[in-house]
Parts: structure tokens; sequence; C-alpha cells
């Protein structure tokens, strides 16, 4: 079989050859001496092709508007609702220092008074050094500090939940400090594995209202919830622990114990809980953006801001104003109370409107 | 055959939707990463504008030949550093950092980004010039066997080059971090003219003592000028490698006076180690037998026995500052305070500064401040507590039993420290 039409196509033969097998069945007409055969055949070739190709093409572009249609519904419904909570909370600041300025002597009495913090710490008997630095260090400078455990161990001075799970420790832990709250309307949820400065806690929360909710830290996403990170420690007002306490009694919004295979992690789920009540996650942060709430220690961010920013790494790495630093060993800890209470440049004055004095009882600050 | 063919164009068209949907998804979240991505750094990085310091340093520092001149003093937005600002026009202090070329990437660079703007002109000190960074060529080897050729040398460049632009002189090394505005509370009690130097002070080897060279120490230009002189006179020679011990031995034969830097509760300024070292006293243990029965880390003697009143708030320098906590220092120094914190520790002007100056807070506030104080009876310190106990425990330690006879002869030299530590003066 000769197809001589000026084309010689070795392409051709070859793909001849492969549709010899009259894929086309009845169209498969081979009339052997005509040229015109070539191109049928052609035609034919490449309307299997054509077919072949066209199916494939009509699949991707329909796969392409499926997974555009998808984007944009997905997108659609995060996007109202994650620019309404842009717009409403997300970032907390403290109070400018003009604001400050001016107010009154008395209001600044009553801000001092109302902007006491009570921190709940949770512990486990593994912790036993972390518990001792806590207790010996930061703690101290809560105005009511209280440690709950899991189980109670020699040495450790804590609450004792006697609970293993810990999404139900925390709840536990959360209606004791409410029933025990007294007249402090601030409450701060940590590990003893974070370290906290409480003057700068009090200095962000100085002008919100503890009547309000507020859920504060350093706030994360995972799918459509925001919610406060537990390592770099979780900031509560006296509302917001309220409407925890009363939705901690609906079983099928807020369980005590989740059914599901995996377990939700304890921030996550308090997320879930508080969004019901309608309380969101709000990111602390300072006057310039920068975060407040860290869980990371101070020579990581430091070594990252060299890494990224060497030619400012300070002024880079982390805020003034810092409220929480995580993963330190004791004795970075040490250092870093001698660094924040008492190391400090000659001349240099703040004057800052509120005086925060240093607790009775400890030495290293 | 036909269903082959319906097959295959199935199969094509599954495929197709397969290939489709995963490209433009990759497409969507390559764009939407980027978006979320720019958002989350605009949240975290925003805008920490650049101060003019850093923009324009035209305007706060000059080079000048091998000097590094500060002109303005480093200010944070929002403070009220007219005291700091008075005392670095009163008590002017030339800072040289000893160094050396293999160290000027790795350690002398972030001398220059932290403590040493804070000086008022710095030198950075090394056996060869480099004028792009700047360093001052010494023409000596390195090592540490000419670790006191260099201190001679650099002593002599400074006071012939910079004597009239500096009343004190401050030596540290690359691994030293200093707090300069500290180191001027304690220089404006005296003057240029007095021949005194101030440090970390040791007590043996030399009748006065000398004073640890990792910590640094201060020579007044008084000072400066005996030590010039005795070279010139051949009073002072170099009598040895060691090169604090050797600086201590020519000073006192000056008749430079060996100065006490401790604060007014008498806690340590200048610390020979890294402040985790003196606040927790923690060495590992084969690093602390070995160099407990040298004699030369004579100081972990007395670290194991201070705690946290080992050092003063007002802390001038400490020594093995690797970059990473340089930076760290710097940052707890100068940055990260607690708000409205009111120290326990207040610290007594010096007299050099004007009554003029201490404006600050209104009269009454500071008064009615004062009464909360009172109220709530904010113990301050007096003297080191722990010293007291251990004074009535005795220093008799057994140092390296069965040692051979040069240990034991160092574990005396310990003995006699010990003693010294608790007994400061």
């Amino acid at each position: 079989m000769r197809w001589r039409a000026g084309e010689t196509d070795s392409r051709t033969d070859t793909t001849f050859l492969l549709f010899s097998g009259c894929v086309y069945g009845n169209e498969c007409d081979v009339v052997a001496s005509k040229c015109e055969h070539s191109s049928v055949l052609l035609k034919g070739l490449q309307s299997s092709m054509m077919s072949e190709g066209s199916s494939f093409m009509k699949g991707m572009i329909l796969g392409g508007i499926f997974c555009l249609v998808m984007a944009f519904f997905e997108t659609f419904n995060s996007g109202t609702h994650s620019e309404g909570r842009e717009h409403l909370h997300h970032h907390l600041k403290p109070v400018s220092k003009d604001e400050l300025q001016k107010l009154s002597e008395s209001q600044m009495s009553d801000w001092t008074l109302q902007v006491r913090v009570y921190c709940l710490i949770m512990v486990t008997p593994k912790l036993l050094v972390h518990w001792a630095t806590a207790n010996d260090t930061w703690s101290k400078h809560c105005d009511k500090s209280v440690f709950y455990t899991s189980e109670s161990s020699k040495a450790l001075e804590a609450i004792d939940l006697q609970e293993q799970d810990e999404w139900a420790r925390l709840r536990k832990a959360i209606k004791h400090a409410y029933e025990n709250a007294g007249d402090l309307r601030w409450f701060f949820v940590a590990r003893p594995t974070t370290y906290a400065i409480i003057e700068n806690l009090k200095y962000l929360v100085l002008d919100k209202d503890p009547s309000q909710p507020f859920y504060i830290g350093h706030t994360e996403k995972s799918g459509e919830l925001d919610y406060v990170e537990y390592d770099s420690g979780i900031v509560l007002s006296y509302e917001a622990m309220r409407r925890l306490i009363e939705i901690f009694k609906d079983e099928d919004r807020c369980p005590e114990r989740g059914h599901a295979l995996w377990k939700t992690p304890e921030e996550k789920q308090l997320a879930t809980c508080l969004k019901y009540t309608g309380v969101f996650a709000e990111n602390g942060e300072d006057a310039q953006g920068k975060g407040l709430f860290n869980k990371k220690s101070v020579s990581s961010l430091i070594s990252d801001s060299m890494g990224q920013n060497p030619a400012d790494v300070v002024e880079a790495c982390c805020s003034d104003m810092a409220i929480t630093f995580g993963g330190m060993s004791p004795s970075q800890i040490q250092v870093l109370m001698y660094g924040v209470y008492r190391l400090r440049p000659y001349g240099h004055d703040f004057h800052d409107s509120l005086t925060f004095l240093p607790p009775n009882d400890s030495d290293n600050d | 055959i036909v269903t082959m063919k319906a097959g295959n164009s199935r199969c094509a068209f599954s495929l197709g939707f397969l290939v489709g949907s995963c490209t433009l998804y990759i497409f969507l979240r390559q764009v939407w990463f980027e978006k979320s991505f720019g958002w989350k750094r605009d949240g975290k990085s925003n805008p920490a504008p650049l101060g003019p310091e850093q923009n324009t340093p035209n305007l706060t520092w000059r080079v000048e030949g091998s000097a590094v001149i500060n002109l303005k003093h480093p200010h944070q937005p929002g403070e009220d550093g007219h005291i700091a600002d008075e005392l670095f026009k009163k008590v002017r202090i030339l800072c040289w950092v000893m160094t050396g070329p293999s160290n000027l990437q790795s350690k002398a660079r972030h001398v220059k980004a932290t403590w040493s703007r804070h000086c008022n002109v710095v030198l950075f000190m090394s056996s060869e010039e480099d004028r792009s960074f700047p360093t001052v060529g010494l023409g000596t080897g390195e090592g540490r066997d000419q670790l006191y050729w260099k201190t001679i040398r650099a002593f002599h460049y400074a006071l012939k080059n910079h004597g009239d632009e500096a009343d004190w002189f401050l030596k540290t090394d690359d691994d030293t971090f200093v707090v300069v505005d500290n180191l001027r509370w304690i220089l404006s009690n005296y003057t240029a003219e007095q021949p005194i130097y101030f440090g970390k002070r040791f007590k043996p080897y030399a009748k006065q003592g000398y004073m640890s060279g990792g910590a640094g120490y201060v020579l007044s230009k008084e000072a400066l000028r005996r030590f010039v002189e005795g070279f010139s006179t051949k009073v002072c020679t170099h009598t040895s490698s060691v090169e604090d011990l050797a600086m201590g031995q020519c000073l006192e034969k000056m008749g430079v006076v060996a100065g006490d830097s401790r604060d007014t509760l008498h806690r340590e300024t200048f610390h020979p180690f890294i402040p985790e070292h003196h606040l927790t006293g923690k060495f590992s243990k084969t690093f602390w037998y070995w160099n407990y029965c040298f004699g030369l880390f004579i100081s972990y003697i007395c670290l194991f026995l201070q705690g946290p009143q080992c050092c003063s708030d007002l802390a001038v320098s400490f020594h093995y500052v690797d970059p990473v906590l340089m930076y760290t220092l710097e940052y707890y120094t100068y940055r990260l305070r607690p708000y409205g914190y009111r120290h326990r520790y207040q610290p007594p002007v010096p007299a050099v500064l004007s009554l003029a100056s201490h404006t600050g807070k209104p009269t009454t506030e500071a008064q009615r401040l004062e009464e909360r104080v009172k109220e709530k009876s904010v113990p301050t310190y007096t003297m080191n507590p722990r010293a007291e106990k251990v004074k009535t425990t005795g220093t008799s330690h057994k140092c390296c039993p069965g040692e051979k006879r040069n240990r034991q002869k160092h574990c005396m030299i310990v003995n006699m420290i010990v003693s010294s530590c608790v007994n400061p003066e």
C-alpha cells in the first residue's frame, strides 16, 4: 500500500498501522489505490484522535470549572464571615498613650483596681520543675494565681482536679476559677511552660470592659475556626467566663467528652464553645501591630530575626510590651526575670500613667 | 469495538476532568496563598518603620578614619532620656573592642550593631587594619599570647589619637556585652583627672587586685596617661602574656587606684560570665571540677554562693556572650519592659547632674507614689543575705584531696578567694 500523495509521512504510516485494526469499524473503508484514502484515513485518524482529545479537553474544562465553582463557594462562605470578623474584632491593641494622659486621677485608680488578674495555671506531675519555676517567678505578679493539676503528686502544691482528659480538666478549672474569682474580672489561662509578664497583660486590657466578652491571645485559624493558641496563653474576661459556664451545660454543642475517633485539642474546643455564645478570638498586638503573645522563646525569636532581618534584629523581632513567651527552660526564665524586672539602663524613664508595685514575697524581680 | 471506543473516550474524559481540576486547584492555591500570606505578613511585621537612627546613619554616627563617632545617644520612641543624654555629654567614654580579622563578621559585627552605639567613640582593635569595617591595625599577631601586646598598643593608640575626645577609656572583648549608660552612672561620681580604674576585681596575685579582662575594665584619662608613661619610662614592661594580670601589676606600680565598681547595695556590676551563670550558679559538673582545681576561674566559687543578688540592676558588663545573647540582652535592657512597674532598687542620682534636670514627674504625683510605697512596705535590700549565712558556716573547703602538689597550691589559692568572696572588703 502506497500513500504517495506528496506526503510520505512515516508517522501517518505507523498510525495507519495502529488503526489498521479498524477501530472505526464500518467507516474504515480501505480503498488502497486512491490517495484520498490517505486523507480519509488521516481524517479518520484525526477524528479518532479528535474525539479522544475532545473528550479529554471537555473533561479538563469541566474539571476546571468545577474547581473554580467549589473554590468561589468556599471563599464566599468564609469570606463574608472573616471580613465581618476582621472588621469587628480580630486585632486588639492596648490603649494609646494620648488617651491615657487625658484621663483623670479617679479614673486611673478605678482602672488600676478593675484590671486585676486571676491566673489559672494547668500543671501535670510531669511538669514539676516548670511548676516550681512558675510558682517562684511570674505567677507572683498575678493578683491571684491558682495551679490546677491532673493528679496529686508529692511536692506539687496545686488543686487536684483528678482528671486526666485535658479538655475536661480545663472545664473544671474554669468553673472553679469563676466561682472563686471574688472581685477579679480578668482571667489568664496558661501552662507552666509559658512565661507571662502580667503587667503588660494589664496594660493590654486596661481600657477594655470586663463585662463585655473578650477572648484574647495569639490567634490561629483552623478551617473556619479562629482560636487562641494555648501555648502562648489565653485571656478571658469575666463575661466570657460567664458565657462559657452557661454553654458548658449544653452537651450537644459543647460536650465534655467528644465521641470522635480523634481528639480535638482543647484550645479548639474552647474556641468552638465560645463561638456558640457569640465570643470570637482576638489577636493581641501592640500599637505597631507586633504580636504580644508568643509561643517561642526569646532566643528562638531573636535567632529567627537574625536570619530574616540582619540589619535590624531587635526592632524587627519582638514587641517592647510583649506578654508571653514559651518553651523556656527554668534557667532561661531566671534570666528573663532579671532582664524584664531588673536590668535596665540608667537615665531612661517612661513616665507610665499607671504604677504596679512589686510583689511582697519574691527576690528575683 | 464500539464499547472500546466509548470506554476510551470516557477514560479520556475523566482523565481530562482530573487534570483540569488539579491544575486549577494548584493555580488557585498559589494565588490565594500569596494573598493570605501577604495579609499575614502585613499583620505581623506591620511597619515597624525604621527610626531615623537606622535609616540615615549620617545623623547619629560617622566614621573618622578607623573610629566610629556616635553623635547622638540612641532613644526609644516615647521615652524620656534626658538624664541619659546629659550623662552622654558629661561622661565621655571611648570603647575599644579587642577583636581579630577572623572575628569581624562572626562577633565584632554584632557588637557594632548593639551596645557600641552608646559609646561616644568606638574603636575596633585588630592585628590588621580594615578600612571598611573599620578596624585599627595594631601590627601584632593573633592569639592568647599576643593579648597583652595588643592591649598595650591599643591603649597607646587611643590616647594618642583620641585623647581629647573622651574622659574614660573602656577595654572589652568582642564577646562582652556592656550597658554603657550604667557605666556612666558609676563613673559620674569620679573625675577623669583621678588616677583610678574599674572592673570586676580579683584579689590574688596583686596586692590591690586586678580587673578581669573579659568582663572589661575602664581607665580614667589620668590612669591611661600613667600607663603610657610607665612604658616610656620602662617602669612597666611586657611582663606576662596574661593581659589582665599584667595590667593590674603595671597600674599598681604607677599609683593607679583599683576602684570599687559595685552599686550602693554592694552588688557587682562587671560580670565575667553570662547572666545565666551568675543568676543560677549552675555549671556542668566536670567543668566545675577541673576549673575549681585550676584556680583561674575563681569567681565560679563566688557565683555558687550568691543567687539572684549576685548582679546589680544597673549591671555594666557580661562576658562570653554569643551573638544571639548579644541581641537578647539588648532587647532585655533597652526594649522589653513591664508597663508601669516600680523597680525595687531606686538608684541615687549622681551629684554631677544639675538639679534643674530633675523635673520628671510632678511632685504631688511622686509624693503620692511614695505614700503608696510606704503603705505596701515594699522591701528593699540591704546586704546580700546569703553572704551573711555563709560567713557563719565557715569557709574551709577540702579541695581536690589526693591531688598533686601543684594542684594543692591552686586549691589553697581558691580557699583564699572563697574567703575574699564572702568578706568582700
